[in-house]
C-alpha cells in the first residue's frame, strides 16, 4: 500500500487515487483548479521518493529536477513525502568576503554562507540587511565550483539597500540569505542544444552564471549571449566577456547599446536590442532561451522568440524586479 | 472504439497542439487582443486546458467556470465572430497535426457546445 507522507502526518493513497485526491478526501487544504493536469494550480514538492513521470507532463525541465509535479494527476507508485513549493525556509547567515566595483553603477559581492547552500547557478535569492530590508539577487557564481555566492547589484540612486552596500557594507560584515529560487538555470541532458541568453543591465548576473554552467558542463552547442545595455559603460563585463568568447568557439559574446558613444570597443552594436537578437537569431526553434533583465523588454523578447518557432516551455526568465 | 480523446494521441496531441494554436490565436487580428497577456505561461496553461476539454479529455469546467472566466471579455466585446475565429484555428491547428477531418468536426462540436456559457448568454 502506498503511503503519502505531508506536513509531518502519513496517509494512506486508495487505489488508483491522486495524491490531491487523497490529501483533500483528509480534510488537508491544497490548492487546486482543473484537476486534470492543465492549470497547475496544485503544484507540490516531492522531498522524498519519485513520482511517475505523467505527474510531471508538461513542467519545466529545472521543475522536474526539483521533484515539482502536479497533485490532481499524480498517482504514486512509490511512497512519497510532499509539501507545498513555497514553504518559507529559514534564512542563512553569510559574511562578506569581496566588494569590487566593475562599473560606475555596479558593484560585485561576494559572500561567503556559514552553511553549504544548494543552488544553481542563475536562481536568485533574497539578501536581507536586517528582518526589515531585503532585495531579490540573482546568482553569477557557481555551485560547488565557487566557495562563495557572487551578485551582481547595481546601484539605484537614493536606494535603501543598495546604498546601504555602498556606503556602509564592509569586508567580514554579515548579512543573509534567503534560499535560492527561480527556474531560470542550466539544465544538463541537452548538451548539444543551442542557447540564448539575453540581458539588460545587471540582468546579465544570472545569464553569466548559466553560460559558465553551461561551459563547465560542457555544451556543445552554441552559446550566444546577448548583454543590452544604454551605453558602453554599462556593459560592465565587456573584456572579460570578449576574452571569454575569444577562448570558446561555441560562446559568441554580442554586447549591445542603444545608444553608441565615442572610444566604444569595435565590437558593440548600437540599436534596439530585441531588433538585434531577432535578426542574428532569426529562427531559435528547438533553441533554450534565458531572458533577464527589464520586464518590458524580457516580455517582448519572449512573444518574438516563440512566434519565432520556440517552445513556450524552452524560454525562461526572471524579470529584474526593480525596488 | 476509442474515444476522441485516445485517437486525438491525448496529452501528448494537447502538448503538440498548445503552441501551434496560441501561436496562430496570438498571430490573429481577430482575437489575438483577447490572449496577448502579460504572462504568457499562465495563458498557455489555460489554453492546455481548453484544448483538453474540447479534445474530450479528463476535465473538471463547469458552465459556471466558462461564465466567471469569460465576463471581463464579455464586457470587453468577446461575441460569436470571436468563438467562430476560435473554432477555425481549432482546426487549422488539427489540420497541421494530420488530424481527420471527421475528427476536427468533434472537436468542433464540443468547442461549441460552451458558446453560450463563454458567451455570457
Amino acid at each position: 500500500m502506498t503511503q503519502l507522507k505531508y506536513n509531518d502526518t502519513l496517509f494512506t493513497v486508495s487505489k488508483g487515487a491522486s495524491v490531491l485526491e487523497t490529501l483533500l478526501e483528509h480534510g488537508q487544504e491544497i490548492p487546486n483548479s482543473c484537476r486534470a493536469g492543465a492549470c497547475h494550480t496544485c503544484l507540490m514538492q516531492a522531498t522524498n521518493g519519485k513520482v511517475p513521470d505523467t505527474a510531471q507532463n508538461g513542467l519545466k525541465d529545472s521543475h522536474k529536477v526539483k521533484g515539482f509535479f502536479l497533485a490532481c494527476v499524480c498517482k504514486p507508485d512509490e511512497d512519497l513525502e510532499v509539501c507545498l513549493p513555497d514553504v518559507e525556509k529559514l534564512k542563512i547567515s553569510a559574511t562578506v568576503s569581496q566588494i569590487t566595483k566593475l562599473s560606475e553603477d555596479v558593484i560585485e559581492l561576494k559572500v561567503k554562507p556559514s552553511e553549504p547552500i544548494d543552488y544553481y547557478a542563475g536562481q536568485f535569492v533574497t539578501l536581507w540587511r536586517d528582518d526589515a530590508l531585503g532585495r531579490n539577487y540573482s546568482l553569477a557564481s557557481l555551485p560547488h565550483t565557487d566557495e562563495d555566492l557572487t551578485f551582481h547589484i547595481r546601484l539605484i540612486k537614493d536606494g535603501q539597500f543598495t546604498g546601504w552596500v555602498l556606503n556602509e557594507l564592509k569586508v567580514g560584515d554579515k548579512l543573509s540569505v534567503q534560499e535560492p529560487v527561480g527556474d531560470c538555470f542550466y539544465t544538463q541532458g541537452n548538451a548539444e542544444q543551442n542557447l540564448l541568453l539575453v540581458g539588460t543591465g545587471t540582468g546579465l548576473a544570472p545569464l553569466f552564471g548559466i553560460m559558465n554552467d553551461a561551459i563547465r558542463s560542457g555544451h556543445t552547442g552554441d552559446i550566444h549571449l546577448f548583454h543590452g545595455g544604454l551605453s558602453s559603460p554599462g556593459l560592465y563585463l565587456h573584456d572579460m566577456l570578449t576574452t571569454l568568447a575569444k577562448q570558446h568557439p561555441n560562446l559568441y559574446y554580442h554586447p549591445c547599446v542603444l545608444k553608441a558613444d565615442e572610444n566604444m570597443a569595435d565590437n558593440i552594436i548600437e540599436g534596439d536590442l530585441c531588433q538585434i537578437v531577432s535578426q542574428k537569431i532569426d529562427k531559435p526553434v528547438n533553441w533554450k532561451s534565458y531572458l533577464c533583465g527589464d520586464p518590458e523588454i524580457v516580455k517582448k523578447l519572449r512573444k518574438k522568440i516563440f512566434m519565432a518557432g520556440s517552445k513556450m516551455t524552452d524560454i525562461y526568465s526572471d524579470p529584474f524586479v526593480y525596488t | 472504439m476509442a474515444s476522441l480523446y485516445e485517437r486525438l494521441g491525448g496529452e501528448a496531441a494537447v502538448d503538440a497542439a498548445v503552441d501551434i494554436f496560441y501561436r496562430k490565436v496570438l498571430t490573429d487580428d481577430r482575437v489575438s487582443d483577447y490572449f496577448d497577456d502579460v504572462d504568457m505561461e499562465a495563458q498557455a496553461a489555460k489554453q492546455k486546458g481548453f484544448l483538453t476539454m474540447v479534445f474530450g479529455g479528463p476535465n473538471n469546467y463547469t458552465g459556471k467556470d466558462m461564465r466567471e472566466g469569460h465576463k471581463h471579455l464579455v464586457e470587453r466585446g468577446l461575441n460569436d465572430s470571436h468563438v467562430d475565429a476560435i473554432v477555425e484555428l481549432l482546426g487549422a491547428t488539427l489540420k497541421e497535426l494530420g488530424v481527420g477531418d471527421a475528427d476536427i468536426q468533434e472537436v468542433a462540436n464540443l468547442a461549441n457546445s460552451v458558446r453560450d456559457d463563454v458567451l455570457n448568454k
